[in-house]
């Protein structure tokens, strides 16, 4: 027929226009980078297959990392304001209830062997630099004793609920399954990338004061309310895991997250960034129905009107 | 003043004070367009759909936006779409309907322009309707400034930076249309006013105007064909309903329109729900920075094609600098479209198909503007950058062209 002759060359003008601007200009203009890796398999410092002694990883915890750090799961409160301590180590210090849990346990010793190579900035604080990174390395430590911190740090971390366990919380609470599970991601957001980032739509701001986060890393770390959206989840997956590959010479760290806290942490940013996903989801289908018998019915009766005519 | 019987209906109560049964008569059920028509023909009545779709949808995002430069990024990005129940799909709605709308506009155009519909008593037909393609550019330009996102404040600076380019005055003219001498607060609500107010009052009459310098020329067909319409109305009107070559307004012309209508509407609300994001470009949705240049600058894709006639003379010719080169090229390209009934010298209406000469120009054009659009976008670097000079080279070209071509078909067709 005439008409799907005509329609199929207006077609097929716009899908070649479009391939064009949309897949093949993206394909140029952000090319993929290196996919993550979540075993850090360039860190090799320490030996992860030591098995850690939870009771002496506790007393070294004491003796070396509560002068500075907090780990309220197990009773060590902060001594400090945020903002005080801020100011004394150019960032807040992280409590680390949940960095057992959030932490890939490769990254985790190989940070606390040596924090700069770890996270991956080298650029900010070279070895003859004046800048010093906040926190010592500790490679003088034995690899026993650095496995050892670690089980400590994974036994106190409280564990993640699962599906079925927000399910039931949410009950028991009579709120939202979206509620209960955007407030537990959110403890890994705060955990992870709260003492610089605020997630302003999700009610969030960075534990670290302006002012000082901008002079320790040299610009403010943006909002991460829209990233969802700006970046996608995509890019965020590449970016977290090693933001050094896809952003030369950023200030930002490398994190280290296990891949589940890294996808709580993307969930998270999907639930505040993109809160109305799910509505959207649900109502597309019947719109498109309603469309589609409205179609039929006009091009019914479009037969019959023009049946009278030809 | 006239005499009023009681009226019988309030059919006849309504006709006797507004005259409606003569009104509808003109305007609807002896309104007469032409028979031999395929489903292009239907596109005027697509975008009057949609400007109904973007004036309602807009009415709602206006209730909640806020034209301040502190305040309209959050109030698009979180009150509209975050608490406003069914904000997002009102914005995804107003989005995907300003950049699909040019898609309709431009299909109806190069409708009009592969049918010769613009000549032999159609001019004002063309001329209003190129009227409208410049008010819905403003249009869309200055809605595009409204969420205040990275995007929208470095087009915005680029494109007001172009009328700096014009001779004398330009230097004036960007601060002047700026309200100052950077993209500001100024500028966000001065277009803000634009959109909302006097670009969509000046849209309205111009559609009206549009409409009406249909009525004497009529619409064109298929075929091109000249016909007496009053002798084909009264065929239709005795009853001969198959053999006249005009059809009414309404219900026949409508029937068909509704149906494409309803297949387009699937469509647009496909893209609503499940692929908006190529009309809400996701560098967009950092907030506008004017200390922070993005990597790449792009303007929407309906604009692509004339901004990379803007871009594609980037070296000094004839001792003119590249940059003043392009914006000369980009107002040959924006202006030269107005004059087609002027560049076709070859008084037959017809198909493109049916034009031994115009048929190859028509479609290098349409092959022209594919690439333009598609290199517009891509950053404009190494074989890119020569790509977009010979593109738009041939773009003017083809336009210079058009005249003599035209002028050697007819010659040949006359001939025959």
């Amino acid at each position: 027929m005439k008409e799907l002759k005509i329609l199929a060359v207006v077609a097929s003008l716009v899908l070649v226009t479009f391939y064009g601007i949309e897949p093949y200009a993206h394909h140029v203009m952000h090319p993929e980078g290196k996919p993550a890796d979540f075993k850090f398999s360039d860190l090799k410092n320490v030996d992860t297959s030591l098995k850690g002694d939870v009771t002496a990883g506790k007393e070294s915890f004491v003796n070396n990392c509560t002068a500075c750090h907090s780990l309220t799961a197990d009773g060590f409160d902060p001594m400090m304001s945020d903002a005080d301590s801020a100011a004394a180590y150019g960032v807040t210090p992280p409590d680390l209830s949940l960095a057992g849990r959030i932490y890939e346990k490769n990254f985790l010793a190989n940070f606390i062997f040596d924090p700069v190579t770890a996270t991956k900035v080298e650029h900010k604080y070279p070895a003859n630099g004046s800048k010093v990174y906040p926190m010592p390395a500790y490679s003088w430590m034995g690899a026993q004793e650095i496995m050892n911190i670690v089980a400590y740090l994974e036994s106190v971390s409280p564990k993640a609920i699962d599906e079925a366990g927000l399910a039931s919380l949410a009950a028991k609470e009579e709120r939202t399954l979206f509620d209960v599970s955007r407030e537990q991601n959110a403890e890994v957001f705060k955990s992870a990338c709260g003492r610089c980032h605020d997630m302003k739509y999700g009610g969030l701001s960075a534990t670290t004061p302006k002012v000082t986060i901008q002079g320790y890393m040299g610009s403010t770390p943006p909002d991460l309310s829209q990233y969802i959206i700006s970046r996608g989840s995509h890019y965020l997956d590449g970016f977290i895991n090693n933001p050094q590959e896809y952003l030369h010479g950023t200030g930002m760290p490398r994190v280290g997250l296990s891949e589940q806290a890294q996808a709580e942490v993307i969930e998270y940013m999907t639930q505040v960034g993109d809160p109305k996903k799910t509505e959207r989801e649900e109502l597309g289908p019947k719109v498109l129905l309603y469309l589609l018998i409205f179609a039929i019915l006009a091009y019914l009766w479009k037969r019959k009107i023009w049946s009278e005519v030809h | 003043m006239a005499e009023f019987k009681k009226a019988d209906s309030m059919l006849e109560w309504f006709d006797q004070r507004l005259g409606v049964i003569n009104f509808s008569k003109v305007m609807m059920t002896e309104y007469w367009i032409p028979k031999n028509i395929n489903f292009l023909w239907a596109m005027g009545a697509l975008l009057m759909m949609m400007f109904g779709v973007l004036l309602i949808s807009g009415i709602f995002l206006l209730m909640y936006y806020k034209p301040d430069v502190a305040l309209a990024f959050d109030s698009v990005n979180y009150t509209i779409m975050h608490d406003v129940a069914y904000g997002w799909l009102f914005r995804h709605i107003h989005a995907v309907g300003a950049s699909v709308i040019f898609l309709v506009i431009y299909i109806h155009m190069f409708t009009g322009i592969y049918y010769g519909s613009y000549k032999k008593g159609r001019e004002m037909i063309w001329l209003s309707g190129m009227l409208l393609f410049v008010l819905f550019s403003a249009e869309g330009f200055s809605g595009y400034m409204l969420p205040w996102g990275q995007m929208s404040y470095w087009a915005a600076y680029v494109i007001t930076e172009i009328f700096g380019g014009i001779p004398v005055i330009g230097g004036d003219l960007v601060v002047w249309i700026r309200g100052n001498f950077y993209v500001s607060d100024s500028t966000l609500t001065r277009f803000f006013m634009l959109h909302v107010l006097l670009i969509p009052v000046v849209m309205l009459g111009a559609i009206a105007f549009h409409f009406y310098s249909l009525r004497f020329p009529h619409v064109n067909n298929e075929a091109g064909e000249f016909f007496d319409y009053d002798v084909e109305a009264e065929k239709y009107l005795a009853g001969d309903k198959k053999g006249s070559k005009v059809i009414p307004f309404w219900p026949v012309f409508l029937a068909k329109d509704f149906f494409v209508m309803g297949v387009f509407l699937i469509f647009f609300f496909y893209l609503v729900f499940y692929y908006y994001g190529f009309a809400m470009d996701p560098v967009n949705f950092d907030k506008a920075d004017g200390l922070k240049t993005p990597t790449h600058i792009y303007p929407e894709w309906y604009f692509l094609w004339s901004y990379e006639v803007l871009r594609g003379f980037f070296f000094e010719m004839f001792g003119i600098s590249g940059k003043d080169l392009g914006l000369m090229a980009f107002a040959f390209a924006n202006g030269i479209f107005l004059v087609m009934p002027w560049l076709d010298r070859s008084p037959t209406v017809a198909p493109a198909n049916q034009r031994p000469y115009f048929k190859i120009w028509f479609w290098l054009l349409m092959i022209d503007l594919i690439v333009l659009t598609i290199f517009g976008k891509l950053p404009p670097t190494g074989a890119n950058a020569w790509v977009g000079f010979a593109s738009s080279l041939s773009f003017i070209v083809l336009f210079l062209a058009l005249p003599v071509i035209t002028t050697l078909e007819a010659k040949k067709l006359g001939a025959k």
